[in-house]
């Protein structure tokens, strides 16, 4: 008999949970485990990933004996602008301020929807910006620029 | 009368007019987020977490639980009206609720959800009063070894409850237990997976967590089938059950309040479950199980009584504990703790008016909702024609200024993006997010106590197993793991979960 990934999500699952785990216990290794008695700063780490190495090879290992359903299609471009965009925003938002973090966020991560259209992007952009201008900057007081230092000195 | 006099503390202390204008504001945006589909409670408390670090405790976590119960509400209006599920836990009540609206009965449907949902609501809220003191008192005796068997078991409930296979839902909260621990080591001011990174010094934000997994992974997730939402929204017409269906009513919600507010108690639990298993008992025991799924008012008042006392028992593991039993309550520790208020059997007699003034508002909001509700639906089934594109972006500004502003520094912003991704991940993989984020909760805590118990051992695991409370604790984590494997139990579990997504 062959050899057969039965359920990907399984394999997937069980190689991430591998990868976290071996991941962790790599960094743990510098700490020091202690004894039961006195505890060191690795004892917890350490000992939940290898129980977590233990569920990863588990599961790992099931997607071979026990079929499961597909993962099905990555939403690609979802992903790609959303992410991106939060990524945007988080550069923009010191150096940029507001005005253009807001805008920047907006547009890019709506652009990941299929009915978006620039004329209904750039509105929602405006008036989120004026939003998030007069109601966390000047209404909350959360300290965020209108405009950052690209802009002003 | 002990109970009387805390009532009243807790009426004085509720009916401030700030207190109510919160309450107000709370359960409104509930039932704003309940009725749009693709914002969940978790996300939105997440969001308004750093907005409340300016209001007095009592207030803040008023609000913030306004939001939690509001959304049970408003849920169950996009269900029975356009057979959409705003929120999970009302996914059972648009079987027989849209079923309803489909025969012209839209208005008796939502009025019987509401009835009783008003109705559980005063009760659980009852109960909680009554219950939480006692619960409060046995918690005092807890020591360590209790407090980490307690959290064992309910990590394990989590499973239990999340949906999928059993062996991802451990490993996501192993995983959530690992991330919980990257920070400055208390004990040994050690600093543990921050790569040096100051902003992690402190641990990772569990707010910024929360908005990366539920708040943008979701968004990503909505993304990936994005078609036409049915705009026909059924007429509401007459709103009054009439004297016939009173009578078929009467069972359900009492025997849903009773079962949603033991289920809400157990750790894991809360409205989803209590909703559920409403439902199948009603289908089971009914004269009329043929007519389920086609109609039946009893298919609407018995999941809507439930999810909403399970969604206020939740909050006594919560306030007599300060151990939590879902994502939301999570927050809500995490907004005392923000407040300066360490959560745990101590709140109810250091903090009473916190304590008994939340219970209160609990009752208060309820009637709000039965107000905003009624009259207004209509406003509430406007609000469905907004389209998702529009929405999404306005949720992630929300997001990532939420999240800025928790430290104001654009790292946890960048974090929150790493989550994002990772929930959507984890969400293609079926892997349930909510026993990660309570295990992220519970690692810190789950290590101090287990630290300190084999201190007090001398190094002796057997500890766990000397304390009744703890070893009974332990036994019942156990058997609730035992009990998934059995194949009769997946099979039910599997039902209930299937019209999840």
């Amino acid at each position: 008999m062959r050899l057969s990934v039965r359920n990907p999500t399984d394999f997937w699952s069980g190689l991430l949970f591998l990868t976290c785990a071996l991941a962790f216990l790599w960094i743990a290794r510098n700490y020091d485990f202690g004894s039961p008695l006195r505890m060191g700063p690795g004892f917890f780490p350490m000992t939940l990933s290898v129980v977590l190495a233990t569920i990863g090879l588990a599961t790992f290992l099931r997607s071979f004996a026990v079929t499961g359903e597909p993962i099905g299609g990555f939403a690609v471009k979802g992903l790609l602008f959303v992410t991106l965009g939060t990524l945007l925003f988080a550069v923009l938002i010191e150096r940029a301020g507001v005005v253009v973090a807001v805008s920047a966020i907006t547009l890019v991560s709506a652009y990941a929807s299929i009915k978006f259209t620039w004329k209904q992007g750039v509105i929602m952009a405006l008036l989120l910006s004026a939003f998030c201008a007069l109601v966390f900057v000047y209404g909350l007081g959360v300290p965020m620029p209108i405009l950052g230092n690209w802009f002003v000195d | 009368m002990d109970i009387l006099s805390n009532l009243a503390l807790g009426f004085q202390t509720a009916a401030t007019p700030l207190n109510l204008g919160y309450c107000l504001i709370g359960v409104f945006l509930g039932t704003l987020i309940g009725v749009l589909p693709g914002l969940g409670p978790v996300a939105t408390i997440a969001m308004l977490l750093p907005a409340t670090f300016g209001l007095p405790p009592v207030t803040a976590l008023i609000m913030l639980s306004g939001i939690y119960y509001g959304a049970q509400y408003g849920g169950s209006t996009t269900a029975i009206l356009i057979n959409l599920p705003g929120e999970s836990s009302s996914v059972i009540t648009a079987l027989d609720g849209y079923a309803m609206a489909r025969k012209g009965r839209a208005g008796v449907a939502l009025a019987t959800a509401a009835i009783g949902s008003f109705f559980a609501g005063t009760v659980a809220t009852l109960l909680l009063a009554l219950a939480a003191p006692p619960l409060a008192q046995v918690a005092l005796k807890f020591g360590p070894p209790e407090y980490f068997s307690l959290m064992v078991l309910g990590l394990s409930a989590s499973v239990v409850l999340a949906h999928g296979s059993l062996l991802r839902a451990l490993g996501m909260i192993v995983l959530g237990l690992l991330l919980g621990v990257v920070g400055t080591d208390a004990n040994s001011a050690v600093q543990r997976f921050t790569f040096n990174i100051p902003e992690l010094a402190d641990g990772i934000g569990f707010v910024t967590v929360a908005m990366g997994l539920f708040g943008v992974g979701e968004i990503i997730r909505n993304l990936e089938n994005e078609s036409d939402r049915s705009v026909f929204v059924s007429k509401v017409s007459s709103l009054m059950p009439s004297r016939e269906d009173w009578k078929r009513i009467v069972g359900p919600i009492l025997r849903g309040t009773a079962l949603g507010a033991a289920l809400g108690i157990l750790p894991g639990g809360g409205a989803m479950l209590s909703s559920f298993a409403a439902y199948s008992v009603e289908k089971r025991i009914s004269r009329r199980s043929s007519e389920f799924g086609k109609g039946a008012i009893e298919g609407v008042a018995a999941p809507e009584s439930a999810n909403n006392a399970g969604a206020q028992t939740s909050f006594i593991p919560m306030l007599t504990l300060g151990i939590p039993s879902n994502p939301v309550m999570a927050l809500m520790i995490g907004a005392l703790i923000i407040q300066g208020i360490q959560p745990g059997p101590a709140v109810m007699t250091q903090q009473p008016a916190l304590f008994w003034g939340l219970i209160v508002s609990m009752w208060i909001g309820n009637f709000f909702l039965i107000l905003l509700n009624l009259p207004l639906v209509g406003m509430w089934a406007k609000m469905l024609t907004i389209p998702y594109h529009v929405l999404f972006p306005g949720i992630m500004v929300f997001c990532a200024i939420g999240v800025f502003s928790l430290n104001n520094t654009s790292f946890d912003v960048y974090l929150m993006a790493l989550f994002g991704v990772l929930g959507y991940v984890f969400a293609k993989l079926k892997c349930e997010p909510a026993p990660m984020l309570l295990g992220f909760i519970l690692g810190p805590m789950m290590e101090e106590n287990l630290r300190r118990s084999l201190t007090l051992s001398r190094g002796d695991p057997l500890i766990f197993l000397r304390s009744p409370i703890s070893v009974s604790m332990l036994i019942i984590a156990f058997l609730a793991l035992l009990l998934v494997l059995l194949p009769s139990f997946r099979k039910t579990r599997e039902e209930a979960f299937v019209d999840e997504d």
